[in-house]
């Protein structure tokens, strides 16, 4: 594997490989509060063209625990704001010699175009690119799964998921959605007709427009972001109606199995999709997801750049 | 297999194996290195025990089970994967890691003993001292190994052997354990050039 682009090209075997080496780094790092040696000598390029905190820091941190060198690059006060090309970026980095480049862009397909254009030498790790997809959130959020659900198994059957919201301009429910397809989790998309996407049909899911039929069915609930800067019409009337329609309170919590668990991507738009009530909660493993994101980062890293790059 | 030496895949060549040890060798040889032990380390009952994935580990856990017998206690044992402190890491392709489980009582100030199956290059056992390093100050490290086959490239030896097993490069040291390969058993698999 030398580029991680989608999760679609991902196997089971693959994913579970993938777990396994997170749950290890997650062990040996203490948390992820110890320095490895592993990459020493390589270098990571951050190329982020779309604002972002949590995940820039969080592959920042990754790469650094590794000891690889990082250059974080973002197109606010670089020359892509004089206007250079993706191409013209891709060949600098190149020429300066870049390992890896995790690559954030608003275009769908740029971190597919960027790996595989013949610009690059390097690996290219895809953090999220428009409404496509985000390949590590959904390895995060696979590993939080599998540890509160289903520790050490190796596929997911049997598992009932709910993907609730803003399915339309969200990567993470994307990747989410075929990657626990992969690992063979019944999904269940719900949301508004206005906020699925043409052609769901044929994803590894079920669709269904009711929250509340759903909520005693549930081992886990994903609770997706109301992605107002994605959005240039009226997907719904109202926050107000669209809370109470989709939103996650306690009331709905409390419909859900006890063992069942509350995730979110974040950031979140609390009193939207998530009361406040319910995103504290102790159900709730979103603080969770974000320290389980970087160590699936730390695993990703190692096995893209770790060992020998002529032979991925 | 970790140890396989350099050059031995052309395509026209085929492998003859012969074993050298069976499983009684190998208990008694497993025997003897808990007694060698119990006479070199002055408290036994400060000993932790680390294999080396994969097959250091079954060797390790019966190791402690023959110290502990000898003198009536339970030896800690653990697991320590070195991949991620590995020299030849970028030799060849990234794999998934192995186990590291260290005992609850840490290694600090602790008498370590490490277990491998083959002693080789010795690069395993630099990284696994780089790895130990990690982890905390055990007082000593020693290391038992249950093949060594010559061939060193760094300045390391084992304290505990045992089986001294001479061999040329184009030879391959296989170790079986049944806790992993279902038989007991260390084979010498040599290359030969089929004319």
């Amino acid at each position: 594997m030398k580029h991680l682009i989608s999760v679609q090209e991902l196997s089971r075997e693959d994913t579970v490989g993938i777990l396994d080496t997170a749950i290890e780094f997650n062990r040996v790092t203490d948390g992820g509060t110890k320095m490895l040696p592993t990459l020493r000598g390589r270098t990571v390029v951050n190329l982020f063209y779309e604002d972002s905190t949590r995940t820039r820091i969080s592959f920042e941190r990754a790469a650094k625990r590794l000891s690889a060198d990082v250059v974080t690059f973002s197109a606010k006060g670089s020359s892509v704001s004089k206007g250079e090309s993706l191409k013209d970026t891709a060949l600098t980095l190149n020429a300066m010699g870049a390992d890896m480049i995790v690559v954030r862009h608003p275009s769908p397909g740029a971190a597919h175009r960027l790996a595989h254009a013949g610009w690059l030498e390097s690996s290219v790790l895809n953090a999220g690119d428009g409404k496509h997809e985000h390949p590590t959130q959904a390895l995060g959020d696979a590993f939080t799964l599998r540890a509160h659900l289903c520790p050490g198994a190796t596929d997911f059957a049997g598992l009932t998921i709910g993907i609730v919201g803003d399915v339309l301009h969200s990567r993470v429910a994307r990747s989410n959605i075929f990657l626990l397809g992969i690992l063979g989790a019944n999904v269940v998309v719900i949301g508004p007709p206005t906020l699925l996407p043409v052609g769901i049909e044929n994803w590894p899911c079920q669709v269904s427009y009711s929250l509340d039929a759903h909520l005693p069915e549930l081992d886990a609930i994903m609770m997706l972001r109301v992605q107002q800067e994605r959005m240039n019409g009226t997907f719904f009337p109202s926050e107000l109606e669209y809370s109470r329609t989709f939103g996650l309170n306690r009331k709905r919590a409390k419909k859900l199995p006890e063992h069942a668990i509350v995730m979110h991507p974040g950031p979140m738009n609390r009193g939207v999709e998530i009361t406040a009530e319910v995103a504290d909660s102790p159900r709730s493993v979103i603080t969770e997801q974000v320290s389980n994101g970087f160590i699936v980062r730390m695993a990703c890293m190692y096995l893209l750049i770790g060992g020998d790059l002529s032979v991925a | 297999m970790r140890d396989s030496s350099p050059g031995a895949s052309a395509s026209s060549s085929r492998t003859i194996s012969r074993v050298v040890a069976d499983p009684e060798d190998i208990s008694r040889a497993l025997r003897r290195l808990a007694h060698q032990v119990v006479e070199n380390v002055k408290d036994v009952t400060n000993i932790v025990i680390l294999g080396i994935p994969t097959r250091g580990v079954p060797i390790a856990e019966r190791l402690a089970k023959n110290i502990g017998d000898i003198e009536n206690i339970i030896i800690p044992v653990g697991s320590l994967d070195v991949t991620l402190f590995r020299d030849d890491l970028r030799m060849r392709p990234s794999k998934a890691l192995e186990q590291t489980r260290l005992p609850v009582e840490g290694i600090d100030g602790k008498t370590v003993i490490l277990v491998d199956d083959v002693l080789f290059s010795g690069r395993t056992i630099r990284a696994a001292l780089d790895a130990i390093n990690e982890y905390g100050r055990p007082a000593v490290v020693q290391l038992a190994v249950l093949v060594d086959r010559g061939h060193r490239e760094l300045p390391i030896r084992a304290d505990y052997v045992g089986k001294n097993l001479p061999t040329s490069l184009n030879e391959n040291v296989s170790v079986q354990i049944s806790e992993i390969d279902s038989v007991d058993q260390v084979e010498i698999q040599s290359m030969t050039e089929q004319l």
